[in-house]
């Protein structure tokens, strides 16, 4: 800081200008957080029931994800940010080992869920998905009716019975805030409904299948700003219940939201931690620089 | 090059007027009705009923579809959702050379293969004897002459769905195959039928390879083994007396009219499905 | 085992098997062919004519057929490229892309592509009985030239759909006329026209239906426009109907050389194909 200090008026008139509009924005999220969140800053990273250890995966000879050693805490929401193409979309498509169709990959290491690794060969995949509900940016509705979209997962399941179909329809649908919309057109196709809502039933859709995580990749860049605004409150009240994974593209979601941050940077990860580190204490200069905008 | 454009449009009218107009001196002589609901087909007495030709090619073009639907399908599936790219390659040249095969070469395979198979190994236990020369191999023939149309467009079809929709189900727990048989084939739906007609289309028009092998006698088939007379190859086997013979020549000519009408609708139909589709999802 | 893993094993059985299919019937096509064709494979087959009596036995091969083939392939070939060049320029370069001709156009296109030869084959039959026409080369060309107009432009067009539009805007920029800008997207699509071609010829040798009662049938070859001319299909076909067992093995033979071309056609289509485009699967 010394030399700075005696510097050009300009730079320090803009190294004062950033420090301020941080703290300002920072400010404002940490009063935002203290309505949501009973914690304060650091808390233990006891509850996890994801733990990935030296993952490396590699599609085609490209070394997409290296080394990867995180933590993704319980009934918290993560945001994993960084620039595009650093690999995020990749994490969250190995949690859920979305990729093993994906020509040409290979992966070394282990995930942990509920401690057993993924990776082995004795899991069964389905029962694994079963756990991670999958968010996609483009909102998906599979080409059914609303009632059989939120069913579908159940019933792929082997849960047949039309009563408890019904009633996971409707819970999962309140859930969402979509039952009183849609309550007198279960039938109809869900193509009809707008995006906005479209996203929201692919939500209660992954729900439907009482999942532990919520994979949301980039799960609002496709949507307007009040359905944006929609999801995201969903995710703060559904963080209770489920640990949420958000790929997020955009500084300022993980800024409204995050209570855990993971830094990507080129397959690495550079940073994780809990926000409020991350954010106002970046020990990293990489993060530090993503942070002010000098990339993205 | 507008005059050409514009005469290649009108060609289409010209064969359908031609067509028509040479087949008119048998409408004066029998009702239409009467012609294609007939099965007396007594051209030296004037008799002309057209059914077992409508009847024996939609038979055959019936067990073609029957046959070869279920096989472009699942090799359709196969191509997209689970096989390697080398293996991609291979099944393509594969079908490249099915469809590459002239038609009297499939005739000859016919001949060669399917009728004596079905002569001597499977018609023993069905009737008491066939000839082999029947609406089955008709049908088998035709089925495998269409499968590289029909897999090509499902492939086609197939690979254009996002893959967001099959990362969505498979993330829900669903296993691959229940993914291809909820999401790719209902989403598809339309695009498949529009392949179906499309392929029938193909299928009705078909000459040469029907007529080597099935038989040639025109009454109207009651089972598999039974020998037809589909309406191209009686054009084709017929063409030498037509002139020797009153409204023999017309009479064929209403066959090729009737051909041309229905492949015009069967191709229209087919893209008026395809319109449906990009209108819906645009 | 719960019944979904089941079903996904007897899926994917089923999905190999009918994959395999496709193979095993293009392996017994050809074997069962060369079985029979290949020991009656000789010289003299492809370098005679018929003989007297050929089809009872006697000796001379299917030169006329291979040569009857040749000119009408070739005569069409080059009839409908002159027909179907100008109109896809005409549909790509002159017409807009959302102008009612160009969409009726294609739609008459595909209606075209779609009717079977025999109707192709009676309907030029009934052109060539009002002009006075017999039997003969020139009725064949005919035949074949209408067969393959809507295979050439719509693989033409095809190609040339795909043709940037700033393509043509940066030519139009330069100050090049109509005319000029022609050879630039004739340069572009050259390749497209080469399997056109390719596509087209392998249609037009295969195809018996359309030249049965057009070109006819003869043991010589034509020497002039107006008489009758033998195809390979055709050849295949009066052989394989004859009684005798060895004039039936010629003919699987003639339907080998039949093979051979359209292979080689098919191949070198196929070859050209990947070297010119970037991403084939």
């Amino acid at each position: 800081m010394g030399t700075l200090q005696f510097g050009n008026p300009a730079q320090r008139l803009g190294s004062l200008g950033s420090l301020f509009f941080n703290n300002f924005l920072f400010h404002r999220k940490s009063q935002e957080n203290s309505h949501t969140q009973q914690h304060k800053v650091s808390y233990k990273l006891k509850n996890s029931n994801l733990s990935v250890r030296n993952l490396n995966v590699h599609i085609q000879k490209n070394h997409i994800l290296k080394n990867v050693n995180i933590e993704i805490p319980d009934k918290k929401i993560t945001c994993i940010i960084g620039p595009s193409g650093c690999g995020k979309s990749t994490l969250l498509k190995t949690f859920n080992r979305l990729i093993d169709d994906t020509e040409g990959v290979s992966y070394d290491g282990s995930i942990l869920v509920d401690g057993a690794d993924i990776f082995d060969n004795k899991t069964e995949i389905t029962e694994i998905r079963k756990k991670m509900g999958l968010l996609s940016q483009r909102p998906c509705p599979l080409p059914m009716s609303i009632y059989d979209n939120i069913a579908f997962g159940c019933k792929m399941h082997g849960e047949h019975r039309r009563k408890k179909l019904n009633q996971i329809v409707e819970d999962q649908l309140k859930a969402v805030g979509l039952w009183t919309e849609v309550k007198s057109r279960l039938n109809t196709p869900a193509s009809r409904l707008s995006i906005g809502q479209q996203q929201r039933l692919c939500l209660a859709r992954g729900l439907a299948v009482e999942p532990e995580f919520i994979l949301a990749d980039e799960a609002t860049s496709a949507l307007d700003p009040i359905s944006s605004k929609h999801i995201e409150e969903l995710f703060v009240e559904l963080k209770e219940d489920y640990a949420i994974i958000l790929v997020t593209h955009t500084l300022r979601q993980a800024l409204r939201i995050a209570d855990h941050v993971i830094f990507m940077y080129l397959g690495e990860v550079i940073e994780s931690g809990p926000a409020d580190e991350v954010f106002n204490n970046p020990k990293q200069e990489l993060t530090r620089k993503y942070l002010e905008g000098a990339f993205s | 090059m507008f005059t050409i454009t514009v005469a290649s449009i009108l060609l289409v009218v010209f064969i359908g007027l031609g067509l028509y107009l040479k087949s008119v001196p048998i409408f004066e002589h029998t009702s239409f009705w009467h012609l294609i609901t007939s099965s007396e087909w007594k051209p030296g007495s004037g008799e002309f009923g057209f059914l077992p030709f409508i009847a024996g090619t939609l038979w055959i073009t019936a067990i073609a579809v029957l046959l070869s639907l279920p096989v472009a399908l699942l090799s359709a599936l196969f191509l997209t959702e689970y096989s390697k790219t080398y293996v991609k390659k291979w099944v393509f040249t594969a079908l490249d050379i099915l469809a590459g095969i002239p038609s009297v070469v499939y005739g000859v395979w016919g001949t060669l293969f399917i009728v004596p198979w079905i002569s001597e190994k499977l018609a023993p236990h069905f009737v008491e004897y066939s000839t082999g020369y029947t609406v089955l191999a008709g049908g088998i023939v035709l089925g495998v002459m269409i499968l590289p149309l029909l897999i090509s467009l499902f492939v086609e079809i197939f690979s254009a769905v996002p893959q967001e929709y099959r990362d969505a189900a498979l993330s829900l727990g669903a296993t691959k195959w229940q993914t291809s048989k909820y999401v790719v084939l209902r989403k598809t739906f339309p695009g498949i039928l529009a392949a179906i007609i499309l392929a029938v289309s193909r299928a009705f028009g078909e000459t040469i390879a029907v007529l080597m092998v099935c038989g040639n006698i025109p009454l109207i088939p009651h089972s598999l083994f039974d020998s037809c007379y589909p309406l191209p190859a009686l054009i084709a086997n017929n063409y030498g007396e037509m002139l020797s013979v009153p409204m023999y020549e017309s009479a064929l000519m209403l066959a090729a009219f009737l051909l041309f009408i229905v492949v015009f609708i069967f191709n229209a139909s087919s893209r008026a499905v395809i319109y449906q589709i990009e209108r819906r999802y645009k | 085992m719960k019944f979904k893993f089941i079903e996904e094993k007897v899926a994917k059985v089923l999905m190999i098997a009918s994959a395999i299919a496709v193979f095993a019937f293009v392996v017994n096509i050809i074997y069962t062919i060369l079985r029979r064709g290949l020991p009656a494979l000789n010289w003299d087959m492809i370098s005679k004519i018929p003989a007297g009596g050929y089809y009872n036995g006697g000796g001379g091969g299917i030169l006329n057929a291979i040569v009857g083939s040749l000119y009408i392939v070739l005569g069409s070939t080059i009839l409908g490229l002159l027909i179907s060049i100008p109109v896809v320029f005409y549909l790509n370069v002159y017409l807009s892309k959302d102008s009612r001709l160009a969409y009726t156009a294609r739609l008459a296109f595909d209606v075209l592509f779609g009717i079977p030869s025999i109707v192709y084959g009676a309907f030029a039959f009934t052109i060539m009985i009002y002009l006075g026409m017999h039997t003969s080369l020139g009725g064949g060309i005919l035949v074949i030239t209408l067969l393959i107009i809507p295979i050439l432009i719509r693989s033409m067009d095809e190609v040339a759909r795909q043709l940037p539009k700033d393509l043509l805007d940066a030519t139009y920029a330069l100050g090049a006329t109509k005319l000029e800008t022609i050879q630039v997207v004739l340069r572009q699509i050259a390749p497209g026209i080469a399997t056109a071609t390719l596509l087209s010829v392998g249609r037009a040798i295969g195809d018996a239906a359309g030249v049965m009662f057009t070109a006819g049938f003869t043991d010589s070859i034509p020497t002039s426009l107006s008489q009758p001319a033998a195809t390979l299909p055709l050849s295949v076909f009066f052989q394989l109907s004859s009684p005798n067992a060895d004039v039936q093995d010629r003919a699987y033979s003639a339907a080998l050389i039949l093979i051979f071309i359209v292979l080689v056609i098919s191949v070198t289509g196929r070859l050209i194909t990947n070297h010119f485009s970037k991403n084939k699967i």
